[in-house]
């Protein structure tokens, strides 16, 4: 009612509508046309490599020979039969989950000190969202230098302090530690750089989340007497889940489909103890020019990545707070 | 059961002082009523009594104990809040139990605890539901039953009506006075509204710019108003304030009548009143003007019940009258009440 009695002076002061009055007024053709740049990036830059990959892991396609021939399900046996994928496949699922409950954790305490007003708070937010801010890529090969195996300054500080390199030191008597060569140690770095990376962005959300808990309730919590761990176990966490769990979800996602720490890295090496499915896709279908049994190993990626999303979106909603 | 006292207390935020030096003492089991605009300080002194914010000077005692550097959870109180700040995620009856989960009362008597706080409010068939499903007047009650639970010496309530709609916060208030009457517990509640703290209060306490101007019954803050911070901010429409000489002095708009009506006294001070507006409000009718030029600011509101029936016509000018006994006196320089002067 108020629309139609709000629009009548106005077309009476622009006269007859021109072809783009028209367009403008009419939402049944001016929403779409908004929407279009949205849907036509999706599906030139999702959709059609979505489709594109599904067609080479049901073909015979490499790099060197353009005629595709239908294969069927040839791809995924092959690459289900192979022994570096499963071990990919349990790295990634190592990596993802480690780093993620670090991130979570460590996010969760930084972003509890950044609540807190303290004296250069400004500075120690800076430091904290520097990582994020710095070219993966450049911040990956400083961490190169960090872990490397005979320039660690990790190392030198062990040394120096007794724990490694000396007669009867904890962390063993050779001068390193050859953080990127020794299988275990390798996947530790991974997973610690990768967390390095992805703290400042989940600390901001969580920090955001956490400010957005009404002074009041947290007023009331300390009224009825609860303590610290109380507070945060069963008010703050519990009010917290939403955003949680949307970090959460984008930080599983990330982590699932990265492979640039590990490509910077590792290689994926020592011996395909640090290759996880994106890196191992890359390897094969790019490097090696098996484009079929590439995709084959990045659509694995889809069925999982795709119930990880259902299930934290609903958990965000069935949790949702008022 | 206990007496709150706050001592000489005052509360800095940087530049801003917002309590300013007050000294109170609550009764055993009153209801006392911290009344002022916004941005008084009355919110900042019930923080302080609750241990919520600290006092950059001066003390809080309950019940004869300094409490000033103990954290709330010791100082046997119970708050609610405005928003009622009910954990979202919780229902109904975790809400009103977490006060004695926090306390670490044995399991065993929670529910027989929570089942009797909720019978007081009448919520018991609400216990399984979460905030969110409840409307604002039962999340008021289950706002009270929480901090019932505990049993608290000291009740302190920050606005707890203002979320309400009008008919509900009537009904409200009666149910929140009787239930305080019923379990006698020492009251500390916090407005803005000046209906809700004639209505409710024992003794009221009228707060502007962070100091207790006035404290006193109901019918003494109304009738006997300490200066003209009081006068001018209780009653609607409010009382009026003409000056003469070095005294202001002001009458209730009630209590300015046309003269017939308030005939038969001899003791009156008559004022030529030439109206100006009107407004019929049902119960009364607000008759807006001006009197007799011997007075600077002569504005005044005059309010006729309904079964005055005198014709008043705007532009007209009538002869209206106040009782000597209805006119109060202050000081033009500090506001603070003074002897009467002849008009």
């Amino acid at each position: 009612m108020m629309k139609a009695v709000e629009r009548q002076p106005k077309a009476a002061v622009l006269g007859a509508p021109t072809f783009w009055g028209h367009l403008v007024d009419s939402e049944r053709m001016l929403a779409p046309l908004m929407i279009a740049p949205a849907i036509l990036y999706i599906v030139a830059l999702v959709g059609f490599p979505f489709l594109l990959a599904i067609y080479y892991s049901l073909s015979d396609a490499t790099i060197g020979n353009l005629s595709l021939n239908f294969v069927g399900l040839r791809n995924f046996i092959a690459v289900l039969e192979d022994p570096v994928f499963r071990q990919s496949l349990k790295n990634t699922i190592i990596f993802t989950l480690v780093s993620q409950v670090l991130v979570l954790v460590l996010a969760k305490i930084l972003a509890l000190a950044l609540l807190k007003d303290f004296r250069g708070k400004w500075l120690a937010r800076f430091l904290i969202l520097l990582p994020w801010t710095a070219p993966i890529a450049l911040g990956t090969i400083g961490w190169m230098w960090m872990l490397d195996s005979i320039f660690s300054p990790i190392d030198w500080m062990l040394r120096q302090v007794g724990l490694l390199g000396a007669p009867g030191a904890i962390l063993g008597t050779a001068s390193n530690l050859y953080w990127l060569g020794i299988p275990s140690l390798a996947m530790t770095s991974v997973i610690l750089v990768h967390t390095w990376r992805m703290l400042p962005l989940a600390t901001v959300i969580l920090l955001a989340g956490l400010t957005a808990i009404p002074q009041e309730i947290l007023d009331a919590v300390e009224v009825d007497g609860a303590g610290f761990w109380r507070r945060l176990f069963q008010i703050m966490i519990p009010m917290l889940i939403p955003i949680i769990s949307i970090a959460a979800l984008f930080g599983v996602i990330f982590t699932f489909t990265d492979m640039v720490i590990v490509y910077v890295l590792t290689q994926g090496g020592p011996v395909h103890s640090t290759q996880v499915l994106a890196s191992w896709a890359f390897f094969k279908g790019i490097e090696a020019g098996d484009l079929a049994q590439g995709a084959a190993i990045a659509l694995f990626l889809f069925p999982l990545m795709a119930c990880m999303a259902i299930f934290m979106l609903r958990l965000a909603r069935r949790t949702e707070v008022t | 059961m206990a007496t709150v006292e706050v001592r000489g207390i005052v509360k800095r935020f940087g530049d801003v002082t917002a309590v300013d030096g007050v000294d109170l003492l609550t009764k055993e089991g009153e209801f006392l009523v911290l009344l002022g605009p916004s941005g008084c300080g009355k919110t900042t002194l019930l923080r302080m009594i609750a241990g919520l914010e600290e006092p950059t000077e001066g003390d809080v005692l309950i019940g004869g104990q300094v409490v000033t550097d103990l954290p709330p959870r010791v100082r046997g109180i119970a708050m609610v809040f405005q928003s009622y700040a009910l954990y979202p995620h919780m229902t109904v009856f975790k809400n009103i139990a977490f006060p004695l989960k926090a306390q670490g009362a044995p399991k065993a008597i929670w529910k027989e605890k929570v089942t009797w706080a909720a019978s007081m409010f009448g919520i018991e068939t609400l216990l399984h539901r979460k905030p969110r499903e409840l409307s604002g007047g039962e999340r008021q009650r289950v706002a009270l039953a929480r901090a019932m639970v505990r049993e608290p010496n000291v009740f302190l309530l920050d606005e707890p009506l203002s979320n309400l709609d009008a008919k509900l916060r009537a009904s409200a208030r009666e149910e929140l006075q009787q239930f305080q009457r019923d379990i006698g517990t020492t009251t500390i509640y916090v407005t803005h509204d000046q209906v809700e703290a004639m209505g409710l209060g024992d003794r009221v306490a009228v707060m502007d710019e962070g100091r207790v101007r006035q404290i006193g019954t109901p019918r003494e803050i109304y009738h006997e108003p300490a200066d003209t911070f009081v006068a001018g901010f209780l009653g609607t429409p409010p009382m009026n304030l003409l000056e003469k000489e070095n005294r202001t002095f002001g009458f209730r708009p009630e209590t300015f009548l046309p003269l017939e009506v308030s005939g038969g006294h001899n003791d009156v001070e008559q004022f030529q009143f030439e109206v100006t507006w009107m407004e019929h409000l049902g119960s009364d009718r607000l008759i807006y003007g001006n009197v007799g030029a011997r007075f600077t600011h002569r504005h005044v509101v005059a309010k006729l019940p309904a079964n005055v029936t005198v014709p008043i016509e705007p532009g007209e000018t009538y002869t209206f009258a106040v009782l000597r006994k209805d006119l109060k006196f202050f000081d033009r320089e500090t506001g603070l009440r003074a002897n009467p002067i002849p008009l």
